[in-house]
């Protein structure tokens, strides 16, 4: 949940959204930053058409295996040295979770920025059970202390703005001087980096997700711009990675190739700054590393995925490039979703989460535009999948009774030519009397919804079969 | 011997034939000025794109049978809208998965169906005669003629033989309008954030025609345009290409 924020409540979220002038300002932003960054960085690529091909096949061939993969992933992170844990739920990887930091004594963990974290809810788990989570990439810390979730599955903190940043900072770091410059972004990450070092030495355990897994070897990938996960993962004595099963290639052949759509796609970087492989725990005559090293696979409805029309939906590797490009995220943010994952990804990926009768709305949140699908560096048709999600409501009858009844008069209409010819004639012919010489209708009964925001352009007058079949034409 | 002219059908879909004849009208001079023997079959109605969009496959199924049966018999199918004409094209196949008979037919509906600017560029390969337009157009490229379709150099292409007339393309042309069938009604306020955008993008080119190749769109935007009192005039591409663009644009005060 976002703030106490639900799917069901969508609309009264997003009009809650577009009246927060702050955070439209924010997210405006994405323009400049991601999507010209991603732009510039596809165009300087000469195969990226290619790449995108390759990642698409490699994923799917995977898939398409995927049992073999994963077990084949055990084996190898168990030949180093480390353990894999099977959680089938949410519930079963928080309890796996929880029993290793309590075996290992713990009271303070470090976190690298995971998706998977928030999906399963762990930070609010953890606290319960008396283990202090703290978040150490810079925007999941921001809205940890802000007490929300993330707005955007790559940067977690876009709707915020600095000076929201630095007046929650001087909430919090109640230990530094009131009178500190907090103007500048440069200050503001030098008083995290300060804050944060010390989380990092004092933890006992660290908590990543994955970017990769990779069957060959029984690594596992991360990668970040700001170097946390790195001190997160060698730090403490002990490394727990929380990945979901769709996260396994076969080779590291293969996430070089993925690597280079990742990236691109996401923020326009060629690779981001720190990619970080690990493989089993420190081993002797290493210079650093954890003692011990668990590996825990997550499917929470990801199974069940497999071989539904959902099945490509399990490419995705959270670039985030559908919601930089989607219309509607761009208009209101992460939040008014009121899921975890927001933007096309998540409201496709959403109802195979928690069900569709939580997910009312999101799949009919989309103008069908498909941007998103354009830009997927993974090719997952996302507009063809929502259409499939409003085909379950449908037969679920869980469309709306005014929506039913409307494409039900419609249908009969629409087959029925000569009814059709003179309904739409006495409606055009009407329309336009109204308008008169305006041409455009402010208000039109039963049309709020349009009218409330623009004009209804008026018919011309006579329909075109009737003007047509008076010019003796067939 | 002269090669017999090409049977076209026309599907001038249900919002021309409800709000703007005169896109039907342009779009019949086009195609039979491209020596096409044109052809409007009575009976036609709507393709089942709300329909197929609000997850109700019966009811585009029974549309889309509907339209099969009507135009299946003709050389080629033409519909002056990208999203109807990707609905023919790419979904009614899928429609059909599991019924070879109709899936068939539907397939060779699919191959024959083009949307108007890229039937005129890319089938017939022909300039079509020489209209006249005075001043700045800017040109809003429809989601699903572009994504769906390719739909992209085609009308410009046409439009750069139009007289007098320049293209000031918008910083993203590409952007969706916010129309989006029912969405537009269902979500309006985010649809209008939307179409915010769009005509904001369309206003800073200072062109003083908004043109597009499907009549959704356009009449969001028009109506988003008359709304903020701009004087930017709206029109679909055929009305100009034809030489058409004389009677009121759309959503405009008539003289």
């Amino acid at each position: 949940m976002s703030g106490g924020l639900t799917s069901l409540s969508f609309p009264k979220n997003a009009h809650a959204a577009l009246a927060n002038p702050p955070l439209l300002k924010a997210i405006a932003h994405i323009e400049e930053t991601l999507v010209s960054g991603r732009r510039r960085a596809t165009e300087a690529l000469p195969e990226f058409e290619a790449l995108r091909d390759a990642g698409r096949d490699i994923k799917a061939h995977t898939l398409a295996h995927l049992d073999l993969y994963l077990e084949a992933f055990e084996r190898k992170v168990m030949e180093a040295g480390g353990f894999v844990h099977w959680a089938a739920d949410a519930a079963d990887a928080n309890r796996i979770i929880l029993d290793i930091c309590q075996k290992a004594g713990a009271r303070r963990v470090t976190k690298g920025k995971s998706m998977i974290t928030e999906e399963v809810g762990l930070n609010a788990y953890l606290q319960a059970n008396g283990i202090a989570p703290v978040e150490t990439d810079l925007g999941e810390y921001i809205i940890q202390l802000r007490g929300e979730t993330p707005s955007h599955i790559i940067a977690p903190a876009v709707h915020v703005n600095k000076e929201q940043v630095a007046a929650d900072f001087r909430r919090v770091h109640t230990d530094l001087d009131p009178k500190r410059n907090l103007e500048e972004p440069t200050s503001l990450l030098a008083e995290a980096r300060g804050v944060l070092r010390e989380s990092f030495l004092s933890a006992d355990v660290g908590i990543t997700g994955a970017n990769f897994l990779v069957a060959e070897t029984g690594s596992t990938v991360i990668v970040t711009n700001e170097g946390n996960g790195d001190l997160t993962q060698i730090l403490p004595k002990t490394h727990i990675v929380l990945a979901s099963i769709e996260k396994v290639v076969p080779t590291l052949e293969d996430v070089a190739t993925i690597m280079r759509l990742l990236a691109r796609s996401a923020t326009g970087q060629e690779m981001s700054v720190y990619t970080t492989f690990s493989t089993g725990p420190r081993r002797p005559g290493d210079p650093d590393g954890p003692e011990a090293f668990h590996v825990v696979l997550l499917d929470n409805g990801r199974s069940a995925m497999l071989g539904s029309e959902f099945e490509d939906m399990l490419r995705c590797i959270r670039c985030g490039a559908c919601i930089n490009h989607c219309p509607v995220y761009r208009s209101i943010g992460g939040h008014a979703y009121g899921s975890v994952y927001p933007g096309p990804m998540g409201s496709v990926l959403t109802p195979s989460l928690q069900g569709l009768e939580k997910s009312a709305h999101l799949a009919n949140a989309s103008t069908l535009c498909g941007r998103c699908e354009s830009v997927c560096p993974m090719r997952i048709p996302l507009p063809k999948m929502l259409r499939h999600w409003r085909e379950k409501e449908f037969e679920r009858h869980l469309t709306p009774k005014k929506a039913r009844f409307g494409l039900a008069a419609w249908r009969f209409l629409a087959t029925r030519p000569r009814l059709y010819g003179l309904a739409t004639r006495f409606g055009a012919w009407g329309l336009a009397r109204l308008a008169g010489r305006d041409g455009a209708l402010r208000q039109v009964p039963l049309a709020g919804g349009w009218t409330r925001w623009r004009d209804l352009p008026a018919p011309e007058g006579g329909t075109f079969r009737t003007e047509w079949a008076k010019r003796g034409r067939k | 011997m002269t090669t017999p002219k090409p049977r076209v059908a026309l599907f001038v879909t249900c919002l021309v034939d409800f709000f703007r004849p005169t896109v039907g009208f342009s779009a019949v001079k086009l195609l039979e000025d491209a020596g096409c023997d044109v052809s409007v079959p009575a009976g036609q109605t709507c393709c089942g794109q709300p329909a197929y969009n609000s997850g109700d496959r019966a009811g585009a199924r029974a549309l889309a049978e509907q339209v099969i049966a009507l135009f299946e018999g003709f050389d080629h199918v033409v519909i002056p809208s990208g999203s109807c004409a990707g609905m023919v094209k790419t979904h009614y196949p899928d429609l059909f998965s599991g019924e070879p008979n109709w899936r068939l037919r539907a397939e060779a509906l699919a191959d024959k169906t083009h949307e108007l600017t890229s039937f005129l560029v890319d089938v017939l390969g022909v300039a079509p005669l020489p209209a006249t337009w005075e001043g700045t157009a800017t040109y809003h490229d429809s989601c699903s003629g572009l994504r769906e379709l390719g739909v992209k150099d085609q009308p410009r292409r046409l439009l750069s033989a139009v007289d007098g007339l320049a293209i000031k393309e918008m910083r993203d042309p590409e952007a969706c309008c916010g129309f989006g069938g029912a969405f537009c009604v269902k979500y309006d306020e985010i649809s209008n954030a939307i179409v915010e955008r769009k005509v904001a993008d369309v206003r800073s080119t200072g062109a003083e025609l908004l043109l597009a190749g499907d009549l959704g769109c356009l009449l969001n935007i028009a109506g988003k345009l008359r709304r903020e009192g701009s004087s930017v005039e709206v029109r679909h591409v055929a009305e100009v290409l034809a030489g058409m663009a004389n009677g009121p644009a759309i959503g405009e005060t008539r003289k």
